[in-house]
């Protein structure tokens, strides 16, 4: 037997042992990948070649899979893996210093795997450790709080080929930096408690008639209590956290009413995608309090009447995996998932964690959905939508980590006395991630209702500039506009909350920002997939200093266009933080308009610079006059 | 309560189930589509079928007709953006329309006709992307794919063979046929499948074909595509 035959059949060993442990089920094409690639470094085509015999689905399948995710290799990519998050917070913190370092250090060009397939460097979107950045991901584990001598001493390990297992721990120590605790972040709970709270709450009066659907309902012990349960929740008015800020009892009240075709279930599911650039309040909510979180899922499977529940994580948490687990399996032994949770017979309920890799469009429900059923993470035609027609065609609920752990509390204590903080129209907490230009970055629980202006008090930032509530999809706000609140009826927040401060040049930020939507676009329709990419060619040509007010113009159709005519929310809003930016800090912009008129995009000088490369001359000779400055 | 709803003013009947764009086929009114096929599973990806219904765009040839929609479709409004879709899929690619074997059948320079395209508009991005040639019979000029994925669900659905896929992200992604080598010649496509037939531009070409027809007196050359359409494709 030859070499290569004998590797094949390694592989091939490696394969077998991870898709029987999901069970040989293709719906977990994802995860068999990830772990494959965890044991191999990448996903060599005989690893394709034996899912595809003992899964029995098409090459094509699995390639379109693997090619969707930026974390899965189908290319070696050598045996340490390091992206460095590029967030703009990362950047105002030096990442690329970093990586240039790294990358001298270990005599390897970015983008570019090692000649001996030891390392390869390049970067990625926000890893969400804005608060402790800058960051990076070593064979997906996170890393926070580089500094020059982190980087040099991580360039000896990997020099040393030392095992990622026995890298000094407090490299890979993430800190929580909870700021401001409220209701959620200083709960006083103990497993168990909210299930036992929703058991015992007896139905109010008219309630029986609401829906008795649930197959729980018709259990002794159980009769009323999801219905109960589903009305404090309403009571409550708690708003999903994710985003959209749906409200929750309505989408689980959709889900509890629809019909359920034989021999299938309804499924919960857990939001833990967490990819908005400078968002990392999930990762800290279940870092802290995975109990609460996945008490919030059982009771939504009490009230719903489900009996699978899935967390899907986002690949650059990976390190939680393990911990998250180990929850779940105390869970399990105390009674509180599995059979007859809490000795309610029929009470049926487990969870499953799926953790993603690298496609942001994935914290998109219906895509995410997608993504758990092993395939691309394609946001779906709708209608119908997930609360009828959800995973594998199944009523499912999709909520965010934070809107788990209200749910939690909610069933505890009751939804009036959630109602009761926060706003009129925004019950509740709200957990904020603010990083940037502060003193004290990290995570503050506010009731609603809080202004930024007392948020950047709190956290201590000076001379501030901006702020940019929620990330990309966002909204900024200048300085005039600090005494706004946070809350759905003013600005609703996922949760990032990112400062700039006066020496911030807002284009940057938002060119950032552009080229973060046209590097997750799922690529799935038109005006996303190629008017994501227009508009960084257009703002990069801005920075090249080709800009004029035709671009401009060209920026706005661009706008028009995402908004009206993408699939999904990443195109809708993949032009706001380039038109706030236009629209609040206009001089960013117009200092770069070096030209009144029309300047066409291609620089010739620039496009000289792969050739000057290549002969090794940069002396002035090798470079061409251009009229507005371009070779700068 | 009646089946109909109107689109630019025409009452439109329709049959429950029934997507817009269905229904305006069978009642003889064009909405420009590329990705959308009568025999196939909508897709709803390159939203050229963007109608206006009670004042919010959607897609056509996803959303279901219901009593007393209001749809608009041929405004100048939309037809702009459909233009601004088409020029972004001419860019997008390498489209040399002169030097192409589908000129004349294809869709989506018929489709660019159709709204007035003048112009690409938007700079090139001249992508670098093989040409496939291994098969015996057939050509996959990678150049022109506009990822409508009708070949993959003509495979899939059809033919059963799921010869192609899609893969990668974003503005990566391509089109992927179903062997170790990448090559189409490594695969089971036959001239006979139907996925041989539904490439909407000049991606699946037979070989030794050209010109059987010439330039002049193809499909679109004879009338324009809102009157071809006639089979609602
Ligand atoms: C591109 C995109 C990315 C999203 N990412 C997330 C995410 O990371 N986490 C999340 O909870 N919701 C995300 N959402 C919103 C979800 O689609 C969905 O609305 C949410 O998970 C519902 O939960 P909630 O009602 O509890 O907020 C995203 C939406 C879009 C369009
Ligand atoms: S809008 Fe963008 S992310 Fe959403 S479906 Fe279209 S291409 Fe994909
Ligand atoms: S090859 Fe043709 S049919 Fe297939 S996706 Fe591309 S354009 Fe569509
Ligand atoms: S034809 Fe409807 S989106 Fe392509």
């Amino acid at each position: 037997m030859g070499f290569n035959e004998l590797h094949a059949e390694a592989i091939a060993g490696v394969v077998d042992r991870v898709i029987n442990r999901y069970r040989r089920d293709p719906t977990c094409m994802l995860q068999i990948l990830r772990e494959v690639q965890e044991a191999c470094d990448w996903v060599p085509p005989e690893a394709i070649d034996r899912m595809q015999a003992v899964l029995g689905v098409p090459r094509t399948k699995i390639e379109g899979v693997a090619g969707f995710y930026s974390f899965i290799y189908t290319e070696p990519r050598g045996q340490y893996r390091v992206l460095f998050s590029d967030n703009i917070t990362d950047r105002m913190q030096g990442n690329r210093a970093m990586m240039e370092r790294l990358c001298n250090n270990l005599w390897v060009e970015r983008g570019k795997v090692s000649e001996d397939g030891l390392v390869s460097v390049g970067k990625t979107a926000c890893t969400g450790m804005s608060d402790q950045g800058p960051g990076m991901l070593v064979n997906n584990y996170a890393i926070a709080g580089l500094n020059e001598g982190r980087i040099d001493e991580i360039a000896e390990l990997i020099r040393n080929k030392v095992p990622l297992g026995e890298w000094p721990p407090a490299y890979f120590k993430i800190e929580d930096n909870i700021r401001r605790a409220d209701i959620l972040l200083q709960a006083d709970f103990k497993p168990g408690e909210a299930l036992l709270a929703a058991r015992a709450r007896t139905p109010s009066d008219g309630l029986n008639a609401s829906n008795m659907r649930s197959w729980r309902e018709g259990l002794p012990s159980g009769i009323g209590g999801p219905a109960a349960t589903l009305d404090e929740l309403k009571r409550a008015n708690l708003r999903g956290r994710g985003g959209a800020g749906f409200t929750t009892a309505m989408k689980w009240e959709a889900c509890r009413n629809a019909p359920l075709k034989a021999g299938l279930q309804r499924i919960v599911v857990c939001n833990a995608d967490e990819g908005e650039p400078g968002t990392f309040k999930d990762r800290v909510l279940l870092a802290k309090c995975p109990d609460l979180v996945f008490e919030g899922m059982t009771v939504a499977a009490y009230a719903v009447g489900a009996t699978r529940g899935f967390v899907y994580l986002r690949g650059e948490y990976r390190y939680l995996l393990d911990h998250l687990n180990a929850v779940l399996a105390h869970r399990r032994r105390e009674n509180l998932l599995g059979k007859d949770i809490c000795g309610l017979p029929g009470a049926d309920f487990d969870i499953e964690i799926h953790v993603g890799a690298g496609a942001y469009v994935c914290g998109e429900e219906s895509a995410l959905i997608e993504s758990l059923e092993g395939k691309r993470g394609t946001p779906r035609n709708r209608p119908p939508f997930p609360v009828t027609n959800g995973y594998l065609d199944q009523p499912t609920i999709v909520n965010n980590v934070e809107t788990f752990a209200a749910a939690a509390l909610i069933a505890l204590n009751g939804g009036d006395w959630y109602a009761a903080i926060g706003t009129k129209h925004s019950a509740g907490t709200k957990l904020l991630s603010v990083s940037g230009d502060c003193v004290r970055p990290g995570i503050y629980e506010y009731p609603f209702g809080v202004s930024i202006r007392q948020v950047l008090e709190d956290c201590g930032a000076t001379d501030t500039q901006a702020v940019q509530v929620s990330g990309p999809s966002g909204i900024c706000v200048a300085e005039n506009e600090f005494d706004r609140i946070i809350g759905f009826e003013d600005i609703p927040t996922a949760g990032a909350f990112t400062i700039f401060n006066k020496s911030r040049d807002m284009f940057e930020v938002a060119r950032n920002y552009v080229h973060f939507f046209q590097h997750e676009s799922c690529g799935f329709c038109t005006p996303c997939r190629v008017g994501t990419s227009l508009l960084k060619n257009l703002m990069d040509k801005l920075h090249y200093g080709s800009g004029s007010p035709y671009d401009f113009a060209e920026i706005e159709k661009l706008n028009q266009l995402l908004q009206s005519m993408s699939h999904c929310g990443l195109g809708h809003t993949a032009c706001n933080p380039v038109l706030d930016t236009i629209a609040k800090f206009r001089p960013a912009y117009e200092k770069r308009m070096m030209q009144q008129d029309f300047t066409p995009a291609f620089d010739l000088d620039r496009e000289l610079s792969s050739a000057r490369q290549m002969t090794g001359r940069d002396d002035a000779g090798a470079h061409l006059e251009t009229e507005h400055g371009g070779a700068a | 309560m009646s089946h109909t709803f109107t689109l630019d003013g025409k009452t439109i009947p329709f049959t429950e189930g029934q997507t817009i764009i269905q229904a305006a086929s069978a009642a003889g009114v064009f909405i420009p589509h590329l990705c959308y096929h009568p025999e196939f599973k909508a897709h709803g990806s390159c939203k050229l079928c963007t109608v206006k219904v009670n004042g919010r765009q959607t897609a056509s040839c996803t959303m279901r007709a219901a009593a007393g929609m209001v749809v608009e479709s041929e405004t100048e409004e939309i037809n702009a953006e459909r233009r601004a879709l088409t020029q972004m899929l001419f860019v997008e690619g390498n489209h040399f329309c002169p030097s192409c074997e589908k000129s004349g059948n294809c869709q989506l320079q018929a489709t660019a006709y159709h709204l007035g395209m003048m112009s690409p508009h938007y700079d090139h991005f001249f992508p670098n992307r093989a040409v496939d040639a291994s098969h015996p019979e057939v050509l996959l000029d990678f150049n022109r794919c506009i990822l409508c994925s009708l070949c993959v669900r003509a495979s899939r659905d059809v033919d059963g063979k799921n010869v192609f896929g899609l893969s990668g992200r974003g503005i990566k992604t391509h089109l992927i046929v179903n062997a170790k080598s990448g090559q189409l010649a490594d695969t089971d496509f036959t001239l006979a499948d139907k996925a041989a037939q539904v490439c909407p531009v000049g991606v699946i070409l037979q070989k030794r074909q050209g010109f059987a027809v010439p330039i002049g007196a193809r499909k679109y050359d004879k009338a324009p595509i809102s009157e071809t359409a006639e089979e609602g494709r």
